[in-house]
């Protein structure tokens, strides 16, 4: 992608509202130019990303949401992070972790926790392969894939694997002196989770989905 | 309509609301004025975020009492052989600096105390400035100021994750053990409403003022 990304759209409105875009946090208003794959339309007053159609973005999303999935189920299972100190030793997963919030109102942060770190990143997961995969295979929408595509994004915010991720590396260096570590895999697992939220929040064109989504638009807008 | 609005301020592209259309600010789909419903997403529209202010001044008060506590009680509880001892975050950084663990102690200082207050300073300064308060500053640097809020405020969240780690990890029997404290549970509600605080903030708001006063 270029450091300094075509302007494709152009502040000259007509009032045919189905070839206008509004920028969604400035308010400006442009004429639609769609971009093409590896473009971006970007506003020319904040600079927001407007379109960025990519190609295979679908495709790609897809897989790197299945990875997310894969490391955030086994993780929750199975235990990652080991600690060894004068005979003791302690196995933990991720569920443990959230858990390890006991005692009166900490409950609540557990389940605050628990949430954060799994279940809202699973079902963000989820929803996005539900709404992307009929897309991507050139078929009509699955049912209420709109409803989906909207929780997915309202949820977008509060799904914080990556940051629980980095959260381990602290966590492991801060204890490394008092006892000893093994990390092993699951520093790569983890440094892999950060690179594929990255991946999958970066190659998602928004405007493209709900263009996709809508039963009304143009069909060309469907190839992702 | 068209030349007078570029009359001394070339770039500045029209506003939906000059225009009398209205858009969805989820599916970016542009409807007539007056449209109270997006019809694709189903999105409540409206040309400006109502009561977008206070709902970001009552967050922003929550989040911030919510930060006293949080930095009063203890994080961590850790038992030893021979001691027990309770550290807050800032005391607990200063415990690291006196190991010499300078790196740790930044991050945990950098994400549990800057960036928090950080947050706050900025979310009230851009409350106050579209409201035509403070100083002058020009509005993509605010916009900006209000992307880099809403990206860095999520990762505060790194310290409560750390306590989980550490307070599920090291459960030695008699060896050692560390526990979460109350400030863990203070920390995180912080966080949280700062983060709704910045979500509640519209940033049309903020292109608002300075069309109006400053071409």
């Amino acid at each position: 992608m270029s450091e300094n990304p075509p302007l494709s759209t152009n502040p000259m409105p007509s009032l045919d509202h189905d070839h206008l875009i509004v920028c969604p946090q400035c308010d400006a208003v442009y004429q639609i130019t769609r971009p093409g794959h590896g473009e971006r339309a970007v506003c020319t007053q904040c600079h927001t990303v407007l379109i960025a159609p990519r190609k295979k973005a679908g495709l790609q999303i897809i897989a790197a949401s299945i990875a997310v999935m894969i490391l955030i189920i086994a993780a929750a299972w199975f235990p990652f992070l080991t600690i060894k100190a004068a005979g003791n030793i302690n196995a933990v997963s991720i569920l443990d972790a959230a858990l390890a919030f006991q005692g009166g109102p900490l409950v609540i942060l557990a389940l605050c926790t628990a949430a954060l770190i799994m279940v809202v990143p699973l079902t963000r997961v989820l929803l996005v392969l539900y709404v992307l995969i009929p897309m991507v295979r050139d078929r009509p929408p699955a049912r209420h894939a709109m409803q989906a595509f909207r929780l997915s994004e309202a949820l977008r915010p509060w799904s914080m694997a990556e940051i629980f991720a980095l959260g381990c590396a602290v966590a492991l260096i801060k204890v490394a002196d008092l006892a000893d570590i093994a990390m092993g895999p699951a520093f790569y697992m983890f440094a892999a989770l950060v690179i594929l939220v990255v991946v999958q929040d970066r190659f998602m064109c928004r405007w493209t989905v709900w263009n996709a989504l809508d039963p009304n638009s143009d069909r060309l807008a469907r190839r992702t | 309509m068209d030349s007078m609005e570029r009359v001394g301020s070339q770039l500045r592209p029209p506003r939906a609301q000059d225009l009398n259309v209205l858009a969805c600010r989820r599916c970016t789909k542009v409807w007539p004025s007056g449209t109270t419903q997006c019809a694709r997403c189903g999105a409540k529209l409206s040309s400006r975020r109502d009561k977008s202010l206070q709902r970001v001044w009552a967050f922003w008060i929550v989040g911030l009492i919510c930060y006293i506590p949080a930095n009063m009680y203890p994080m961590l509880r850790t038992r030893t052989l021979f001691q027990t001892q309770e550290d807050t975050i800032v005391g607990g950084a200063v415990e690291l600096i006196h190991h010499h663990a300078y790196g740790i102690a930044a991050i945990i200082l950098i994400a549990s105390v800057l960036i928090p207050v950080g947050k706050f300073m900025a979310v009230a300064f851009l409350a106050l400035s579209v409201q035509n308060k403070g100083p002058k500053v020009a509005n993509h640097q605010r916009h900006r100021m209000l992307e880099i809020v809403e990206y860095i405020g999520r990762w505060s969240m790194i310290d409560v994750f750390v306590v989980a780690i550490l307070s599920s990890l090291v459960q030695l029997n008699s060896l050692a053990a560390i526990n979460p404290g109350p400030a863990s549970l203070f920390f995180a509600l912080s966080v949280i409403f700062t983060m709704l605080s910045a979500q509640s903030f519209d940033p049309r708001m903020i292109y608002d003022i300075s069309g109006d006063a400053r071409s």
